[in-house]
């Protein structure tokens, strides 16, 4: 089960060069999975930040029950943008970036399996970005038809202007998908045939076992909403009639194709989250990984599941009833291997020796939003209740908590862990914690009150709104708001740490893994030599093994 | 703190738990609009049962995660082992297991009450007049319309609702006789709409060019809204209707002096369009521009001859 090609497969990789600091190799076409990693993080971040611009504006028209700040077209625009950019432009290549960052380092290869590629799948993003961005500076605007495009109405579109916003959002949205297929294909062969020698799967730390489920997602499931896309891009502009229900198309197919992809999507977008909680946890309660081989498999089994489960978006689109049953039946089954998960996250915690410092906090804060996310979901499957509450603001909320409340911090806890290993510096804790009481009492805020207003009955998506629902809406716009200010924090901490912060040492948090094993930042080649595995991943429990090096190293001072 | 204590301290939470969450289901009832339907009843009983499962779950964990906040911190610089325990097959077949159990048990109580809503049964619910109906099943091409004591036509589009009933009055209101199976037909004109009524607990995509029908027993007089709960374009928001639910009495009176209403009345898309409201960003990009007609009439014969047909009630 040793395999150590690394040195055939990556051959593509430029010379090594000693700017390994300079700064200017993040703006460059290179090759090294840890400088696209980086690239892939900032990139994404920028589209966030216009993300969370467009969902301010949202709840700011939603403050009051009128359409007054934006009109209807306008705000039609704002939510499909939203989405969208959350979606394929933040969540999920933010995913892939610190995938690229950290795979290769955790299975202790030198880079990823095919490095050019790699460049080019990170290169994709930016100009697809943007692309779907200008939209917003056509004469008719954004597309206007939210992120799922269901036709017909997306089909609706200015006459005698070919190019216009859902032209561009398809087209955008299909570069970013072979950007993720080319992605998915270096990851799937990176983590089979880069391993170090001794690094087994059940070495793997469940961070690469939930990427590599997540990739496997990517593999069998984007090409169902590219072909959607596609065909939806030939009714739009050259007239065919796949999805026009008055001329023998029919727009259920398309919620079928998109779905396929759609919902295993939210498992591409919550593994790599789960994967974080797994590094996190233990480190910060210098526990083992309590259960981790039901872990590391429950990865693939909810990967697996999950792509039995589409029809859950469409319980009330005309679906059969023995679809109906079925598909909640293998809805609700997902919980389980979810749910395995979230037990062993407790008790990966309980009676040990917590540090709780900000990694600790947004993986805590994750992971018990997580359960409210993961509860309504379980709800949501239930067809009778779904078929009440479907496509109203509790759908809404229930994603938020997913998307937002769980991955979201997931990420933030990611970025705090990390940061020490890729800047070579250390962030500032009490911005750090700053940032994590403003996130998550906002996040709170925000998207618990969209749970009773969709079971009140407030539909989504729209621009105006019944008064009797306008308490709940203050509370959730007041909240967006000061998720806005949250990020400020975040920001200041980020920039002015990697420009001023105290160096750190290789492994800060006294944590296991490959990662910390080699220097921070990692050296080109990532370690000075190939390591040789022999321990099982997270001994954090085995005094044989653990690396505790004297305490006053960790507040050294430089 | 000794292993028995510990013990009896996380017995006392559970007990603690069920009466909270127990507690906590209770309350869901409060959390949704009022029942009109008997299935609204079912549907809410179910939510309730689901919301007391869920908060057993979340307070047991965040439970534990806040205990573990409090008593389970690390003296600051102590980097040392939490303890050794990497895992416990019993207690992972343990909790692998009882999750399994209850979505069963779940998607069981899910199952009969989606029966008891009375949506007809399994396989019956779509009748494809396609050439896929020679591999349909025998039973699919059997069925037979549900028996209603009344009839209306749901008429949707871009953006309007208009109902026409037993005897050709068409209106922008929905009124329906309470405690009678009123049957639905469904008609969208040009993209997809969806029938949503709060107080029904009750929804359904309409699809172009598809007959949907819906059987509806209302059982509690009043005054609700029916909304378009799918994404419909420009004037999305504005789609709502009033349904009036009426004792029969009041119902046949109304039917009798109903008089069709003129089809531009008051349709707030197109008074939306003619003067828009003043908002503080203007982007006058492109809609879809609302029709003056109100009544999609031209909708049903021509879609009829390739119709699918596709029957829910409750
Ligand atoms: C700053 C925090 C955020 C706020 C205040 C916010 C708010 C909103 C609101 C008000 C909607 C509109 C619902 C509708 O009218 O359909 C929405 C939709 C959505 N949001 Fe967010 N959101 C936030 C963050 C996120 C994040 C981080 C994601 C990441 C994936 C996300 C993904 C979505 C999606 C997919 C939709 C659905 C759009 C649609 O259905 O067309 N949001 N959000
Ligand atoms: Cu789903």
């Amino acid at each position: 089960m040793i395999h150590n090609p690394s040195e055939n497969l990556a051959q593509n990789r430029e010379p090594e060069t000693d700017s390994e600091n300079n700064w200017r190799q993040y703006f460059s076409f290179s090759t090294d999975h840890k400088v696209i990693g980086v690239q892939y993080m900032v990139t994404t971040f920028i589209f966030f930040l216009i993300g969370g611009l467009l969902a301010m504006l949202i709840r700011a028209e939603l403050i009051t029950p009128a359409s007054n700040v934006v009109d209807r077209p306008l705000y039609n625009g704002l939510f499909t943008l939203h989405g969208t950019i959350m979606i394929f432009l933040w969540i999920i290549p933010f995913n892939a970036g610190i995938s690229n960052y950290l795979v290769p380092l955790m299975i202790g290869a030198r880079d990823m399996a095919f490095p050019l590629l790699n460049a080019i799948s990170f290169w994709m993003i930016p100009p697809s970005g943007l692309l779907l961005i200008s939209s917003f500076f056509l004469p008719n605007g954004t597309a206007q038809s939210g992120w799922w495009s269901y036709p017909p109405i997306s089909l609706q579109i200015p006459p005698g202007q070919p190019i216009n916003g859902e032209f561009i959002w398809i087209v955008s949205i299909v570069l970013i998908g072979i950007s993720s297929i080319m992605g998915a294909v270096n990851f799937v062969t990176t983590i089979f045939w880069m391993r170090a020698p001794g690094m087994t799967f059940f070495r793997m730390p469940v961070f690469v076992w939930s990427v590599l489920s997540a990739q496997l997602l990517q593999l069998i499931n984007l090409p169902s909403l590219t072909a959607a896309l596609i065909l939806l891009l030939f009714d739009l502009s050259f007239g065919t009639q796949f999805f026009k229900p008055l001329e023998n198309g029919d727009p259920i197919i398309y919620q079928h194709l998109f779905w396929f992809y759609s919902h295993p999507a939210v498992y591409i977008m919550a593994l790599p989250a789960f994967g974080i909680f797994a590094e996190v946890l233990p480190a910060f309660s210098r526990n083992p990984l309590f259960g981790y081989r039901s872990l590391a498999v429950a990865s693939l089994g909810i990967a697996f599941v999950s792509i039995f489960v589409w029809v859950h978006h469409m319980f009330t689109s005309a679906t059969p009833s023995w679809m109906r049953m079925l598909f909640m039946v293998t809805s609700m089954l997902v919980s389980v291997p979810t749910g395995v998960k979230a037990f062993g996250w407790t008790a990966t915690i309980w009676r040990s020796k917590l540090h709780l410092e900000t990694p600790m906090l947004f993986a805590m804060g994750g992971a018990a939003m997580f359960l409210l996310g993961g509860v309504t979901g379980v709800m949501l499957a239930a067809v009778p209740f779904d078929i009440h509450v479907h496509n109203t603001y509790f759908i809404v909320g229930h994603f938020h908590y997913i998307v937002f409340n769980t991955i979201t911090m997931a990420i933030f806890a990611a970025i705090y862990f990390w940061f020490p290993k890729i800047t070579g510096r250390m962030y500032a804790e009490g911005w750090g914690k700053l940032h994590f009481w403003l996130t998550f009492i906002g996040a709170n805020l925000t998207f618990f009150p969209m749970l009773p207003l969709g079971l009140q009955g407030m539909v989504r998506r729209i621009s105006s709104y019944d008064p009797r629902y306008q308490g709940w809406n203050i509370v959730a716009s007041l909240g967006g708001f000061l998720l806005g200010v949250s990020i400020l924090p975040f920001i200041a901490n980020m920039v002015g740490s990697c420009l001023y912060g105290q160096k750190a040492s290789d492994n800060p948090w006294f944590a296991t893994g490959l990662e910390w094993t080699t220097t921070s930042p990692p050296p080109r080649d990532n370690f000075a030599e190939i390591p040789v595995v022999k321990r099982p991943p997270y001994d954090y429990g085995d005094p044989k093994y653990s690396v505790i090096e004297p305490p006053d190293y960790h507040q050294q001072e430089h | 703190m000794p292993r028995f204590l510990e013990y009896l301290l996380i017995a006392g939470y559970i007990a603690v738990l069920l009466v909270v969450s127990h507690w906590i289901g209770q309350c869901a009832y409060n959390w949704m609009p009022v029942e009109a339907t008997a299935e609204a009843q079912k549907v809410d009983s179910l939510f309730s049962f689901l919301t007391s499962i869920g908060s057993f779950i979340i307070l047991g964990l965040v439970g534990m995660m806040v205990y573990s906040v409090l008593f389970f911190r690390a003296p600051k610089n102590d980097y040392s082992e939490g303890h050794p325990s990497r895992g416990d097959i019993k207690l992972e077949i343990l909790w692998t297991a009882t999750p399994t159990l209850l979505v069963l048990w779940i998607a069981f109580q899910g199952f009969n009450i989606y029966q008891q809503l009375n949506i007809l049964g399994l396989g019956q619910i779509v009748h494809l007049h396609t050439p896929l109906e020679l591999e349909a099943p025998a039973y699919a091409s059997e069925e037979q319309p549900k028996p209603a004591a009344e009839t209306i036509d749901v008429f949707v589009k871009q953006w309007d609702w208009s109902f026409r009933y037993p005897n050709n009055v068409t209106s922008k209101e929905l009124h329906l006789p309470v405690n009678l199976r009123t049957r639905l037909n469904l008609h969208a004109k040009e993209v997809l709409h969806s029938f949503y009524v709060p107080e029904f607990r009750l929804q359904q995509y309409i699809v172009p060019g598809r007959e949907i029908e819906l059987v509806v027993t209302p059982t509690r007089i009043g005054q609700y809204k029916l909304k378009d709960a799918l994404f419909s374009g420009t004037y999305f928001a504005l789609m709502e209707a009033n349904v009036h639910i009426e004792s029969p009495q009041q119902y046949s009176q109304w039917l009798s002096q109903a008089q069709s209403e003129s089809a531009s009345m008051e349709n707030q898309a197109v008074a939306e369009y003619m003067q828009p409201p003043r908002t503080m960003l203007k982007s006058n990009w492109y809609t879809v521009v609302p029709e003056q007609s109100a009544i999609a009439r031209s909708a049903t014969p021509k879609t009829n001859a390739n119709e699918r047909k596709v029957m829910n009630d409750t």
